[in-house]
């Protein structure tokens, strides 16, 4: 995990989708995420924030502009390398959680360093930490579908941060989830960065936006706002609470 | 600089099985029409090979040593006259054991009574021999006895197997009698059966004769010394030799007149007969296991349409394309190779079934196995490669929008 530095670099970003007229989703977008940092993309549905997202976690490459995760420009990479950055660098928490229903807690964690090449026997022994950190202990021999679903985002977190990555993104995290579930899950996350993930946060819900200590604003494909939120102790303090 | 995205041998195939762990009832049908197919191919495989080494074990214990001479010329089909000298010249050629004469009578017709007319024929004949048949065709006696000096004299006969049966007799003794009517209608001869003899695979004639002794023969049916099928029985591993010196032997003056043939072959030739019908079976075991490809490269596809989060989801997790391919490859793999495996099962048990069922040694070759098991996986790997290519072409970001 880093601990200081630029974990990510957006620079002048364009993504075009190509149809017949070409469809800009993300247009100049430049930011720099540090380690450490907890960051909140907030916007209106269709304002290009699941695309960003991908860009960051290295899930597509750009159309123009540069990406740069652990100090690795995505633009060049090969598929091959591609992999292997959101293998060992980015984790990613999905709104619909994406468990596989038939495994167990622990296995669903555990898959977070299946594409490292760790032993299965160390994968589990890691992912046992990681459902800890979460507070999920109890339920690592459960399988996904006997969760709730607040618990099942939780086990989406833990298998984000198991590999500890120099990057969290999390995509609308509490999307599908009630107030009681979301409290959790965000508390889970405020956490984890607490103790060093950097992490990044896309949603529109403004509850969660205001445990970022950063938030930035997009709006038709553009950042509109990137500022720093001093308010934000008091929303950690109530989410932690 | 990051690390290669790798996936661990052991991890390959729980990763494929998830799949098959989720839809068993899936899984199962899709592998059937394999399974299917593959018995099929197993069970004719085993069954003709079951049934072959049947034969050719009875084959092995009548001997492939037995020759037997007849006239070639014959036209109707009837037996011809040999030589009155050919059993003794034979009994003296190079790697002869034994040697049994007899003369087939075709004008005399066997009946239960004397009341058939004279133009019936049945397709029994009296035939003349000596107690050396028995001994040189290793035959066995099933009721009463057979010819002996005494008998041979006497209005006597042993029946075969089949005469026995075609004249409704079941047991000899000395008030069951045959009618024997003279070619000019007007007498005939009862004969006293004294005994019935088992079936001769190699000999069928026999089977289908009324045997009596040389003497009786010169006495009512005007034998006059010529036999017409000679038996022999070689050394076996000269047979092949003695049989190309039987033709001169028999008949110096004639040798083209004379046919030496090889019952055995006649029976292992019902062999190829055999083969040739199971030909058509291994069809239609050939189709269904295409049937079943198909039904696996369909049930793949759907499910690579299916789980397409799944798919994105290892790409997010560090999956690079070749493991997303792999996976699914590997699962139409399993699927075709754990049908192929049911149905090496169930081939095998139906050849077993099948072959105590008729008293055989159940064999099921090798290369039936390894080679369903072979087809199987062939078949699975072709119908995983196009669902396996399509997979690991989604892009990680469509794959994660279609959810």
């Amino acid at each position: 995990m880093m601990t200081s530095g630029p974990v990510l670099e957006l620079k002048d970003v364009g993504k075009v989708y190509p149809a017949t007229p070409p469809v800009p989703a993300v247009s100049g977008v430049s930011l720099t995420v540090m380690a450490g940092e907890l960051v909140a993309v907030v916007g209106p549905s269709g304002s290009g924030k699941t695309t960003l997202l991908h860009l960051m976690a290295a899930l597509d490459r750009p159309s123009s502009g540069s990406v740069r995760v652990a100090g690795a420009e995505i633009a060049a990479m090969s598929d091959r390398q591609l992999s292997a950055l959101r293998a060992y660098r980015i984790g990613v928490v999905f709104q619909q959680f994406f468990l596989i229903d038939t495994q167990t807690a622990l296995d669903n964690v555990a898959a977070g360093l299946l594409y490292r090449g760790i032993p299965a026997a160390q994968r589990r022994r890691r992912a046992a930490g990681a459902l800890d950190r979460v507070g999920l202990s109890s339920r690592a021999g459960h399988r996904a579908q006997q969760l709730s679903g607040g618990e099942r985002q939780r086990v989406a977190i833990a298998r984000a941060v198991v590999g500890e990555p120099a990057i969290v993104l999390a995509d609308e995290p509490t999307g599908n989830l009630d107030s009681a579930a979301s409290a959790v899950v965000m508390s889970d996350l405020c956490r984890l960065n607490m103790d060093g993930t950097t992490l990044v946060i896309i949603t529109h819900e403004p509850g969660v936006a205001a445990v970022a200590g950063r938030r930035i604003e997009v709006l038709d494909g553009r950042i509109v706002a990137d500022r720093a939120v001093g308010a934000s102790e008091g929303a950690r303090e109530g989410a932690l609470s | 600089m990051t690390p290669r995205a790798r996936l661990r041998a052991a991890d390959l195939l729980p990763n494929a099985t998830i799949g098959l762990r989720a839809r068993k009832v899936r899984a199962a049908l899709s592998a059937l029409a394999v399974a299917v197919g593959i018995a099929a191919v197993v069970g004719v495989v085993g069954i003709t090979r079951s049934s072959e080494s049947a034969v050719l074990a009875e084959i092995d214990r009548l001997g492939t040593n037995l020759l037997t001479v007849t006239n070639g010329q014959s036209l109707s089909g009837q037996e011809v006259e040999l030589p009155a000298a050919a059993p003794g010249m034979i009994g003296r050629a190079y790697g002869v054991q034994q040697v049994a004469a007899t003369a087939e009578f075709p004008s005399y017709p066997v009946f239960r009574t004397d009341k058939m007319p004279i133009y019936e024929t049945n397709g029994l004949d009296v035939r003349a021999c000596d107690g050396a048949l028995l001994r040189t065709l290793g035959g066995t006696v099933r009721q009463g006895t057979f010819l002996n000096p005494a008998t041979s004299r006497f209005p006597a006969a042993v029946l075969g197997y089949q005469a026995a049966r075609a004249l409704g007799i079941a047991r000899a003794n000395h008030a069951i009698r045959v009618w024997v009517p003279d070619p000019s209608g007007v007498t005939g001869h009862w004969l006293t059966v004294v005994g019935i003899l088992d079936p001769f695979p190699l000999a069928p004639e026999i089977d289908s004769s009324v045997l009596v002794g040389f003497p009786l023969a010169r006495q009512l049916f005007g034998y006059d010394g010529h036999p017409s099928r000679i038996y022999v029985r070689t050394v076996t591993s000269q047979t092949a030799v003695t049989a190309a010196l039987l033709a001169r032997t028999a008949w110096p003056n004639h040798p083209e007149q004379v046919q030496v043939s090889r019952p055995s072959d006649a029976l292992a030739a019902r062999l190829d007969v055999q083969n040739s019908g199971t030909t058509l079976l291994l069809g239609l075991g050939a189709v269904a296991i295409l049937a079943g490809g198909l039904g696996i490269a369909n049930v793949m596809v759907i499910s690579v349409m299916e789980r397409r989060r799944e798919i994105g989801l290892r790409r997010a997790l560090g999956a690079t394309r070749g493991h997303i391919g792999s996976q699914f490859l590997l699962e139409a793999l399993l699927l075709s190779v754990l049908g192929g495996g049911c149905g090496v099962g169930i081939g095998a048990a139906v050849t077993f079934s099948v072959a105590r069922l008729h008293g055989w040694a159940t064999l099921v070759p090798g290369v039936a196995v390894w080679g369903g098991l072979g087809i199987a996986a062939v078949v699975g790997a072709v119908a995983g490669m196009y669902p396996a290519l399509r997979a690991a072409r989604l892009s990680p970001t469509d794959a994660l929008r279609s959810a």
